[in-house]
């Protein structure tokens, strides 16, 4: 077989990472443009990095977006989780398909009719749309999230793990806390991240779900682009897509030296016997 | 500490002859179902004190399930297991006085060998110094003193298996549960580990349960073996009552092997019964009495290793005794099995290979003659 470059394979690479990645770089390179016209290269510059720094408004929704990211992510990390746990440990019970089938509903459900039902679900109860409602509903999708990275992981589980530590002396819930949690941690770990992540960008329902006074970045960002693409904006999102990319990267570099230090030891323990 | 020989303290502990004994374990008409499957049905059993106990049987025979009742994994459907004469109903599997080394280990991944070894003694908040004590104590005993901070992914199987042994013998339970513990290790291993928990047992002087398929496990470790064929407990005995009097078909075929002759009651009498053999022109004498009446077609089991070969053929009529042909030979290097066919079916015959040749002095198509001892194999009635 013939390994290697081909022509053909180099042009596909090329195209693909064009069409995925131009906009984002051609984003970065205007944020650094001293122009005001977001089209015309005027010269390089840092100043809309630090007119951001003035600009309260954008600070604000920066503020609120990553309160809301926080908290529902942690929360939905905590349901999430719960809800895994009994999806792959109860086995049958009347209801079961039912269940899984409604955790894992809002990843397929388009978002404009959760955010419109959820609105209507708070107007129904008379809520004060603003910050709380926004973190409830991302806690309602990223659940579902969080409940598919936690159930993978938990189905690799041996559950005599569990049995032996009740085995010892321990009664169950302190056995979740000593034992399967720590065991399961990278999976609750990267469900949080996860959880995080969509929580950040959402638009729509955090669109629909929210009041005065709690607009986040993304809407932020939308409401002002409607009024014309300035330089200010291409620095916000540019320092969002720094944030994402050194999460990823750090995600993905702790994984791999993790996986390669268990290799080396299992190998170092069944090589010395 | 003297080694104390293990003959003749092994052959004096005896407590299920004795009457008056009371049992340690007790297993009441214990059922157990999962949907319309029964596990175990309607047993019971009595385990003494320091024995070193095994249930034995093939997969799905209820064994494990037998065990997870008693750590408290599952529940009896009906009937009641009792441990020191305490009933064991409702108590849950963290508040009973026995351990278990569990079959895939379950060592805890995120903890090393020490911490793995003291997490049952911090949940009964022993005090820190008697912990570190204790868990050194165990490393000892099962030479792991140099692998104490390792993580149970840096350990070989044969380490992590002693790992979990230390790790179920640390709290020092009253009862000790081993469900197919040297399953994962290799032949020569395992048998070098079988000896290391004979001696442990005689050393901490615990009650051992072990769960095996392995019969010849079960046979080196046990005081007595319980063999058990779906749900059931199908013979309690000694490993050489088992072998030497096995009560059944069953378990005549399922320990060692064995040839199982049909064969017709002939006469009975006060001394012993003539059987006349179904396959082949020839009687067997025994000793032993049966219930089956005259005419009644049973099975006379005996084991190769009894059976005798001389080349010729032998006087027509006289008992135990039959003129074969050697059909196959299988050489085994300590042992060679003989196939023997009398007429069309086949006897098995071993012999032991004293001599250091390779020359056998009977060899294929031989005419052999084959006696053996009238006492030497059982009568079976199913």
């Amino acid at each position: 077989m013939r390994s290697g470059p081909t022509w053909f394979n180099v042009t596909s690479l090329v195209l693909g990472f064009s069409f995925l990645y131009l906009p984002i770089v051609l984003l970065v390179v205007f944020s650094f443009n001293e122009s005001r016209l977001v089209t015309v290269w005027g010269g390089f510059s840092t100043k809309w990095y630090a007119e951001l720094l003035h600009n309260q408004q954008l600070l604000d929704a920066f503020w609120v977006t990553l309160r809301v990211a926080f908290m529902s992510a942690t929360l939905a990390t905590v349901f999430g989780t719960m809800a895994a746990l009994v999806l792959v440990r109860s086995g049958r019970f009347v209801g079961r398909s039912l269940f899984s089938g409604m955790v894992f509903a809002p990843l397929v459900m388009p978002e404009v009719i959760l955010g419109l039902s959820l609105l209507l679900l708070f107007v129904a109860m008379d809520q004060t749309r603003g910050f709380w409602t926004v973190m409830l509903a991302h806690t309602t999708f990223a659940m579902c999230y969080v409940a598919v990275v936690v159930q993978s992981r938990l189905v690799g589980f041996d559950k005599s793990i569990e049995e032996a530590a009740e085995d010892l002396g321990c009664p169950p819930a302190r056995t979740f806390f000593q034992i399967t949690l720590p065991i399961i941690f990278p999976g609750v770990i990267a469900g949080w991240m996860l959880a995080f992540t969509l929580s950040l960008d959402d638009l729509v329902i955090a669109s629909f779900t929210t009041g005065p006074g709690a607009t986040t970045l993304p809407m932020k960002i939308y409401s002002q682009v409607r009024l014309g693409v300035t330089p200010e904006i291409n620095a916000v999102c540019t320092i969002l897509v720094g944030f994402v990319t050194i999460g990823v990267i750090a995600a993905s570099l702790v994984t791999k030296r993790q996986q390669a230090q268990r290799e080396r030891d299992e190998r170092a323990a069944f090589g010395a016997h | 500490m003297a080694k104390k020989p293990i003959g003749p303290v092994r052959r004096s502990f005896a407590p299920w002859d004795d009457p008056e004994a009371v049992p340690f374990i007790e297993f009441k008409n214990v059922t157990k179902r999962f949907g319309d499957f029964t596990a175990v049905d309607n047993l019971s059993l009595k385990i003494y004190e320091r024995e070193f106990f095994a249930l034995l049987g093939g997969s799905g025979c209820g064994k494990t399930t037998m065990m997870r009742m008693l750590a408290g994994f599952e529940t009896p459907t009906e009937g009641e297991i009792f441990l020191d004469g305490q009933s064991l109903a409702g108590v849950p599997p963290y508040r009973r006085p026995v351990n278990m080394m569990f079959q895939s280990y379950a060592l805890f991944p995120h903890m090393n060998v020490e911490a793995n070894i003291a997490f049952g003694l911090k949940q009964d908040n022993m005090p820190k110094d008697q912990i570190a004590d204790r868990v050194a104590e165990m490393l000892r005993m099962t030479k792991l003193e140099t692998f104490a901070k390792r993580k149970p992914h840096q350990l070989s199987g044969g380490q992590r298996q002693r790992v979990a042994l230390a790790r179920s013998l640390a709290k020092r339970p009253k009862v000790l549960l081993l469900d197919e513990p040297l399953g994962a290790l290799d032949r020569k291993l395992r048998e070098e580990t079988q000896f290391e928990l004979m001696n442990l047992q005689e050393e901490l002087k615990v009650t051992f349960l072990i769960v095996t398929h392995d019969q010849e496990e079960a046979m080196t470790v046990a005081d007595r073996i319980a063999v058990m064929n779906s749900g059931k407990i199908v013979q309690v005995a000694t490993p050489g009552e088992i072998y030497e009097s096995p009560n059944s078909l069953f378990v005549a075929d399922f320990i060692g092997d064995v040839n199982l002759i049909e064969a017709k009651v002939q006469e009975r009498s006060a001394t012993g019964t003539r059987l006349k053999a179904v396959h082949g022109d020839y009687v067997i004498d025994s000793g032993q009495e049966t219930d089956a009446s005259v005419g009644d077609t049973v099975w006379y089991a005996i084991r190769p290793e009894k059976v005798r070969m001389s080349v010729g053929e032998a006087t027509a009529g006289t008992p135990n005794t039959a003129n074969a042909l050697v059909w196959d030979i299988a050489y085994l290097g300590d042992m060679s099995i003989f196939h023997n066919k009398i007429g069309d079916t086949s006897m098995r015959s071993t012999v032991a290979n004293v001599a250091r040749t390779v020359e056998q002095p009977i060899s294929w198509d031989d005419k052999v003659t084959l006696s053996w001892d009238g006492d030497a194999g059982v009568i079976l009635t199913g």
